[in-house]
């Protein structure tokens, strides 16, 4: 399904840079991606200066670029697996693309193409950090009221408010909190911005 | 292995296995000479010079199982060239025993530039010959060196061949 699979040999002559000071540059953006995940909607910036591959957002090519390494795999959404992203991180990260849900550890979609979460591996009761981290490009995220987002990491509730998702996220996302210690978290990205959505987090739309 | 293709396959239709073998064992001296104005100042890093180990694999004879001889370091790059210098779209890959940057951005960029039938023309045309040529006779050296010391080992051949037997002692 996905055009870019483990063995395929590179097109190197396709594929761009990516952080031009890789160490201090990936800790930069492993701190933004802490900071998201502990502090669940408020928004971070993620700043880098890897040109980012057609069709991804910046926050997302940027967090991936520092997360994965020749032990992770990632799934791709058909758009973004047809773009350069798919080599661009293969050659910079060494990570495996799969074309199986269940293999992937890490997710890559934007919001229109994002799977059912229910096909999602969620990781289980003994082993619940196997679940998979979704990186999913919305079209804008604000902090202005509109979700309130509750637990772990928020003292009273956090505003959120995120355009270009599914209707049928919230079910999901309800879903997904009730299942815990299962679950996926999810990291929205849009332009340079993220914000965290762990499992242990509750909305109220 | 130079020797197994010889000399001159390597000069009529060079692979671009060949060249980066051959550009990754050429001495530094020799690709400062032919490369250095060429390299330029700024390439466009794709992966900047790094080191690493690699686990080198050995095999006692040609049927034995594969074991890990042991770690080697290995410096490896992949850029484009300075577009100010030489106009090349091509991503040139080396990689290099040791820990030398320069070696193996020197090595890069020669890969850029033989990949592409028209920067090809901007380097020397006897460039991998030299090396070849150079590497050759570094390798014929050291086997003179070691043939120096060369000990025959004589056994003792068993006499009994085609010998009749004796007889056993009554």
């Amino acid at each position: 399904m996905n055009a870019a699979t483990g063995g395929t040999p590179l097109d190197l002559n396709a594929v761009g840079p990516g952080f031009s000071d890789p160490p201090l540059a990936s800790q930069a953006v492993f701190r933004a991606a802490l900071n998201a995940f502990a502090r669940p909607g408020r928004i971070q910036r993620v700043a880098s200066d890897a040109p980012h591959p057609s069709g991804a957002a910046p926050a997302a090519a940027a967090l991936l670029l520092a997360l994965l390494d020749p032990d992770c795999t990632l799934w791709l959404a058909p758009r973004l697996a047809h773009g350069s992203a798919a080599a661009w991180l293969r050659f910079h990260t060494g990570c495996r693309i799969v074309s199986e849900l269940r293999e992937a550890q890490f997710l890559w979609s934007d919001a229109d193409q994002m799977p059912p979460f229910e096909h999602l591996p969620a990781g289980s009761e003994f082993e619940p950090e196997t679940a998979a981290t979704c990186l999913v490009q919305v079209e804008a995220l604000g902090d202005t009221p509109g979700w309130r987002l509750q637990g772990p990491g928020i003292e009273r509730t956090q505003p959120l408010t995120v355009r270009g998702l599914d209707a049928t996220f919230l079910a999901q996302w309800r879903a997904n909190h009730a299942a815990f210690p299962r679950g996926i978290d999810l990291l929205l990205c849009a332009g340079e911005c993220v914000a965290g959505l762990p499992r242990t987090t509750c909305i109220e739309g | 292995m130079l020797q197994d293709d010889g000399i001159a396959a390597v000069l009529t239709a060079p692979s671009r296995q060949t060249w980066m073998r051959l550009l990754s064992r050429a001495p530094l001296q020799m690709l400062e000479a032919y490369l250095a104005d060429l390299a330029g100042a700024q390439p466009r890093w794709l992966r900047r010079p790094e080191s690493g180990l690699v686990m080198v694999q050995g095999r006692i004879g040609g049927n034995g199982e594969r074991f890990n001889l042991g770690e080697v370091t290995v410096t490896r790059c992949a850029l484009r060239t300075d577009p100010e210098r030489v106009r090349c779209e091509h991503v040139g890959v080396a990689y290099v025993l040791g820990r030398s940057a320069r070696h193996a951005e020197l090595a890069a960029t020669a890969d850029a530039l033989l990949q592409d039938p028209l920067s090809r023309a901007r380097l020397p045309t006897d460039l991998l010959t030299r090396i070849a040529e150079g590497l050759a006779e570094r390798q014929a050296a050291q086997d003179e060196k070691a043939r120096a010391t060369r000990v025959e080992f004589f056994t003792a051949a068993r006499e009994s061949v085609g010998e009749p037997t004796e007889p056993p002692p009554s």
